[in-house]
């Protein structure tokens, strides 16, 4: 555990580290303008002879004021680490969940269509790998299909999934969990394709002499060697669905959600708040895939595979 | 001795279509075989005797010619599940413990629990596995794994015991004992067995009948019924007869070359 744990303890500092380093070109323009009105003397010392330069000549010129301003500002171009976590604390714990500046309260709304999406995605999945593996026509005429359906950008699908089903009445969780599921159920139908097709002939064949029926195949040979291929494909589609959501909050006006707050933060331009619902996705995500991960470890110990 | 016809085959023929034109898997295949013969199948790959034995088991059909097993069609055979098939690969499933995989056939065929667990205990003493059915597959040897699948081709008390190479990935040590273990439990359960191998020697040591085969097309060269008594042990093997027998089945192997 502390041989797995230092390695990516020094990753995380790496990254912060470069995080830090970073926002001082990035946010150097700012920076210098903040230092200006605050009475340092700056080179060069006008707005618009320093539009035309970049962040790191800048940086370059101005050192101190850069570095005493670039960390600290309110609407940063990159803001650091410290704020993102200062925002995140402050719209979690600080808030009540109930409350509509609560990241907690918009990560739920986003959880909600992202589980039920990806519930409907991994079933229709099942169910259309299993009809792609037992009918001929089926695996011919669905399977292209299927793949063509994800080169579609689901940008740009998505407002018309949304204007179509608003028009039948459906408005709200439906059509973000069907976006979702729209991402999610790709993997799913591969994976398991692939895992019902796992079993060698001879596996099938010897079904056969025990003059097996078609559902007992399924249910005890089948199945469950599809099992590992089933888990490998539903961590992709977590991950999926989540996205799915997201990119689902965006075109209905960003009421609630992450993908709501991810666009109001890019409107008014907070970054900090873009920045930590974008953490919070990522947080989310790395739960759900975990938490797979360890329902897959448990399954596969029961079923006596490692 | 009871001497009652269990397969019997006349001019069986099988064609497979390929892309390179129809390839004689069996051309003309007459044999009998009587309840409890241990008979085995030997020939260079490609002279049908895998082929032979899908047949009989109802996995392939003749092209011509016809087939009984039990005095009833493969097919209806396979319906009352008359045989029991051991492949080359034990094929365990990895997600069974041993006792897992010997209930599977008795699950599918729908024994009760108790019977079930009496039957599956009762398969893995006679092959020697007693003390092993809450194992995973991956935790036995190669050659525990195929005892262990004979163990479950065993369990439903089928008459007649197919079995493809089921030694054929196993080294020479641990197939003389299986061998010993297999002639053992021929004679205690009285099956009639048929055995496919590429090896002579373990032909001669267990049957009662060896049939050679020869390819391009498939067919048979020689029957041998052999003279050596039931009881066999593994020494047996030094006797001029046994040596005898191994040498007609080797001169029949040669004669089916002398096409080609």
């Amino acid at each position: 555990m502390t041989r797995a744990l230092f390695p990516i303890l020094v990753m995380i500092i790496a990254i912060v580290v470069l995080w830090f380093v970073a926002m001082l070109p990035m946010n150097a323009h700012q920076a210098v303008l903040e230092a200006e009105r605050a009475g340092a003397i700056v080179n060069p010392d006008t707005a618009s002879a320093r539009t035309g330069l970049s962040g790191w000549t800048l940086l370059y010129r101005n050192f101190e004021p850069v570095t005493e301003y670039a960390w600290m500002q309110e609407r940063p171009r990159l803001p650091g680490p410290h704020q993102v976590f200062a925002e995140l604390w402050n719209t979690t714990v600080e808030k009540k969940v109930t409350s509509k500046r609560s990241l907690i309260y918009h990560s739920w709304i986003t959880l909600s269509a992202t589980l039920l999406g990806f519930a409907l995605g991994s079933v229709f999945g099942i169910l259309l790998a299993i009809g792609i593996v037992y009918s001929r026509v089926m695996d011919l005429s669905v399977m292209p299909w299927v793949i063509a359906s994800q080169t579609i950008p689901i940008l740009a699908l998505a407002p018309m999934i949304i204007v179509v089903l608003n028009a039948v009445g459906l408005s709200g969780l439906v059509p973000k969990a069907i976006i979702s599921m729209y991402l999610s159920f790709f993997p799913v139908v591969v994976g398991m394709v692939k895992g019902l097709r796992s079993p060698e002939i001879m596996q099938l064949d010897q079904m056969r002499t025990w003059f097996a029926t078609g559902g007992q195949t399924f249910w005890k040979l089948r199945l469950p060697a599809s099992i590992p291929y089933l888990f490998a494909s539903l961590k992709v589609a977590i991950a999926a669905s989540l996205v799915g959501a997201i990119v689902g909050e965006l075109p209905t006006g960003a009421v609630a959600g992450l993908g709501a707050r991810l666009l109001a933060g890019s409107y008014y331009g907070q970054t900090i708040q873009i920045w930590s619902a974008l953490l919070m996705a990522a947080g989310l995500a790395a739960v759900m895939v975990g938490l797979i991960g360890l329902i897959q470890r448990i399954v596969l110990k029961r079923m006596g595979v490692f | 001795m009871d001497i009652t016809t269990v397969i019997e085959a006349q001019n069986l023929s099988l064609t497979f279509q390929t892309n390179d034109g129809p390839v004689h898997a069996l051309k003309d295949v007459s044999l009998t075989i009587s309840k409890g013969d241990f008979v085995s199948f030997i020939g260079p790959s490609g002279c049908g005797k895998t082929t032979f034995l899908r047949v009989m088991a109802d996995l392939e059909q003749p092209t011509s010619g016809a087939i009984t097993v039990n005095g009833v069609s493969p097919a209806e055979a396979r319906k009352a599940r008359a045989y029991g098939y051991v492949f080359q690969a034990a094929g365990l499933y990895p997600w069974r413990t041993i006792g897992g995989n010997i209930r599977l056939p008795l699950e599918i065929m729908g024994y009760s629990t108790p019977e079930k667990t009496e039957r599956v205990n009762r398969v893995l003493e006679l092959v020697d596995l007693g003390g092993f059915e809450k194992k995973f597959p991956w935790q036995l040897s190669g050659g525990m794994q195929q005892r262990a699948s004979i163990a479950r081709a065993l369990a439903f008390d089928a008459d007649i015991l197919l079995m493809d190479e089921p030694f054929g990935a196993l080294d020479e040590i641990v197939r003389d004992h299986l061998n010993e273990q297999l002639l053992a439990l021929w004679d205690r359960t009285r099956k009639t067995i048929g055995f496919v191998t590429h090896s002579i020697p373990e032909a001669v040591y267990l049957s009662t009948k060896i049939v050679v085969m020869s390819p391009r097309p498939g067919r048979i060269t020689d029957v041998i019924e052999s003279t050596l008594p039931r009881e066999r042990p593994l020494d047996i093997r030094d006797t001029p007869e046994f040596l005898e027998i191994a040498h007609r089945v080797r001169d029949g192997l040669r004669t089916g070359h002398a096409y080609d």
